[in-house]
């Protein structure tokens, strides 16, 4: 095994670029959707209702979001647990946008919740019997641990020395001891936060699934079975490497550094594995709940279709190839396919499987809805470039001339 | 000899999460017995003339907006209604005839189940049950305005302030805390002014008793089923009708309150902390038995081969 290179501030590139540009422009028009859902209300530009009253920010920017920073603990688990110390170098990337992700998923659901200014109520009046108090709770406490984390690559950044500017030079002194003292104690402290970070991920992970049990009748048959949270915990593991790989071949291209595919290939051939233990209990279960007969042409049935078929089994079938592990074109077709494919499961089952009576018209999301959900995505990534430009997150080499 | 401990003790540990998590997955507890002694209304939908006096009622001691449509107005039957945040109760007219005319009414409202979705279902216990009439209230300063109670109650009744910007509501029957009759035996608004003997107020024991005494003296007018004895585990209005239930929008539901299955496997996983401490137990062995003798990963939060 040859030395790893260390994490280091992404240098080969400036931060804006003309598709900076274009993001920017994303975040300004989902701000001015945020400011007139602040002062108009949900009404105002939302296509919620009585009958619908969850909608794409609960769908994508809700489940999805913590579906897929499913590779924070995934990788950590491997890494640390584990101790496959060869997968170290994608560890800091997946942590950081699990700690991105997460400071999404409460950002959007600020927008979501009527009285969003209420959010932090549930750490006062416990409900038990609430599975969304179980979620709440396990993200809240899985958002702190994620951010204590990432404090060494911080820490790492800034204590050799903090040079803040201008009238910030008065806190130079006292943030290098503050520094140097966490350097001394977060190393201690790790291997409880990396544990419990797991443990959190699969509470959360599988209730979230739990969620939609409390409305037997209004969930379809194909996808409603008591077994969804496992399912949930399942999807969420098996997309975590996928999503790593997806994240990590974008950003090398964008950052101008080498695909990492010595880390890459062995790392997605866990993938398969994963990918069908999930499709072959989601079969068995629609077997044994004979749902099957639910496959019947409907908009539902094709859904769900496209799920397990493009999302689960085609995928799966590729990454059994050592050929399509080994070339950064395939792998990303096949880890983008699982992205997708769990997705599209969480807007499923919160959306286009959710079959409400008295329902007179179907929900479609409005223009303010999806520019919202754009526009914290959007954020999400500049943050992430930002991070990645600014702290040791990244470690690769830059690209050779010829191969761009 | 140490692969084969890693071995094992995956397999031990693969085991023993799958015996702990599959049976709480897989059962819903033992159904929640009704209170004989709270609230209840018995709907008749044999008597019912569609008068829309229960609607004015309701509207009068909820202190709702004035109505776009007056109260006498029946125009209002061409369309089917839903309750909403300005109407906690609707009367619909479905086809077919109640015993001095034509039309079947039939009165919406929040039925107050004897184990409510919604209650179950609140992250913060902005709902509950009232232990000693049975109503489901609201509890409007806990409120977080997610509306999972909405996405939970089976016959869609939570409706909310979507146009409220600033702190909108949930809204829906309470069954009239603090607006009873007491000269009616403190009856909620819509049954106190029930001019026939469609509406009833009484202890659900009674009014079970009253709609089954109902069904057996007139036969020929009543369909046999008392909806709301056991759909979704019992409910606190409760319907008598001389059609099936499904012609007149009484849908099909399941006799399981779906809080059994929630609450089970919550319970199940969160009893004692037991499944995450065991968790986090398990773990703890795994990350020492795959330590590596070279490398020191109890400390290495941070990439530890930085300086290698």
């Amino acid at each position: 095994m040859k030395a790893h290179t260390p994490a280091r501030p992404v240098d080969t590139i400036p931060f804006f670029t003309p598709g900076v540009l274009v993001l920017l422009g994303i975040v300004l028009l989902g701000g001015v959707f945020g400011v007139w859902r602040l002062i108009k209300g949900l009404g105002a530009i939302t296509n919620l209702d009585d009958v619908w009253p969850w909608g794409l920010w609960i769908g994508v920017d809700v489940a999805t979001g913590v579906a897929l920073a499913a590779g924070g603990f995934t990788t950590s688990a491997l890494a640390h647990i584990f101790h496959r110390e060869s997968y170290h170098a994608v560890v800091r990337p997946a942590l950081l946008t699990a700690m991105l992700g997460y400071t999404f998923v409460a950002l959007g659901l600020m927008f979501d919740l009527g009285r969003y200014y209420n959010i932090w109520f549930p750490i006062i009046y416990w409900q038990g019997n609430s599975v969304l108090f179980e979620v709440g709770m396990c993200v809240t406490a899985y958002l702190v641990v994620l951010y204590l984390e990432f404090a060494p690559i911080v820490i790492e950044r800034f204590k050799d020395g903090l040079r803040l500017p201008g009238p910030f030079r008065v806190f130079n002194g006292m943030g290098d001891k503050v520094f140097r003292l966490a350097d001394k104690v977060m190393p201690k402290l790790m291997w409880a936060l990396i544990i419990m970070g797991v443990v959190l991920s699969c509470m959360h992970q599988s209730s979230l699934g739990s969620l939609m049990l409390i409305a037997p009748t209004k969930v379809h048959p194909l996808w409603y079975t008591p077994l969804l949270p496992l399912f949930f915990l399942m999807s969420a593991v098996a997309v975590g490497f996928p999503m790593v790989a997806f994240e990590a071949l974008i950003a090398s291209r964008s950052f101008r550094l080498e695909p990492e595919m010595s880390v890459l290939t062995p790392l997605l051939r866990f993938t398969p594995v994963l990918l069908g233990l999930y499709g072959t209990a989601k079969v068995i279960d629609m077997l044994i709940r004979g749902a099957f007969v639910h496959l019947d042409g409907s908009v539902q049935s094709m859904a769900f279709g496209a799920e397990m078929i493009l999302g689960v089994f085609l995928p799966m079938g590729l990454l059994i190839s050592e050929r399509v592990r080994r070339s950064p074109g395939l792998l990303f077709l096949a880890s983008a396919l699982v992205v997708g494919g769990v997705a599209l499961n969480r807007v499923n089952v919160f959306l286009v499987g959710y079959a409400p009576p008295f329902a007179t018209k179907p929900y479609f999301p409005s223009l303010g809805e999806f520019a919202i959900t754009a526009a914290l995505i959007s954020t999400l990534v500049l943050v992430y470039r930002f991070v990645a430009l600014n702290f040791p997150v990244i470690a690769g080499h830059p690209r050779q001339q010829q191969q761009s | 000899m140490k692969t084969l401990t890693r071995r094992g003790f995956l397999g031990i540990a693969g085991v023993a999460g799958a015996g702990v998590a599959l049976p709480a997955t897989a059962q819903a507890s033992a159904p929640r017995p009704a209170n004989p002694n709270h609230d209840a209304v018995l709907v008749d939908l044999v008597t019912c003339i569609g008068c829309r006096k229960c609607e004015a009622a309701c509207n009068e001691a909820n202190h709702l907006p004035p109505p776009t449509k007056p109260f006498d107005d029946m125009s209002v039957f061409e369309q089917r209604r839903r309750p909403d945040k300005n109407h906690f109760t609707v009367l619909n007219r479905y086809p077919g005839a109640h015993a001095e005319g034509e039309g079947i009414f039939v009165k919406v409202q929040c039925l107050h189940c004897v184990d409510p979705g919604c209650v179950s279902a609140c992250i913060v216990g902005a709902l509950s049950k009232n232990e000693d009439t049975g109503a489901v209230e609201y509890h409007v300063d806990k409120c977080l305005g997610c509306r999972y109670c909405m996405v939970a109650c089976p016959f869609g009744i939570p409706a909310y302030e979507y146009d409220e910007a600033l702190a909108p509501r949930v809204r829906k029957c309470e069954l009239c805390p603090g607006k009873r009759d007491e000269k009616n035996g403190g009856a909620p608004a819509c049954v106190s002014i029930c001019p026939r003997e469609a509406l009833t107020h009484g202890t659900r024991e009674r009014m079970l008793a009253l709609a089954a005494a109902r069904i057996k003296n007139h036969p020929d007018q009543y369909v046999d089923h008392i909806y709301g004895e056991k759909e979704v585990g019992g409910t606190g209005i409760l319907y008598i009708a001389g059609v099936p239930n499904a012609k007149v929008d009484l849908i099909d539901l399941p006799e399981e309150a779906a809080p059994r299955l929630t609450e089970a496997i919550q319970h199940g996983i969160f009893k004692f902390f037991a499944a995450p401490i065991a968790l986090f137990g398990l773990l703890s062995t795994a990350m020492h038995l795959f330590k590596d003798r070279k490398a020191d990963p109890m400390t290495s939060g941070t990439d530890n081969k930085d300086k290698a």
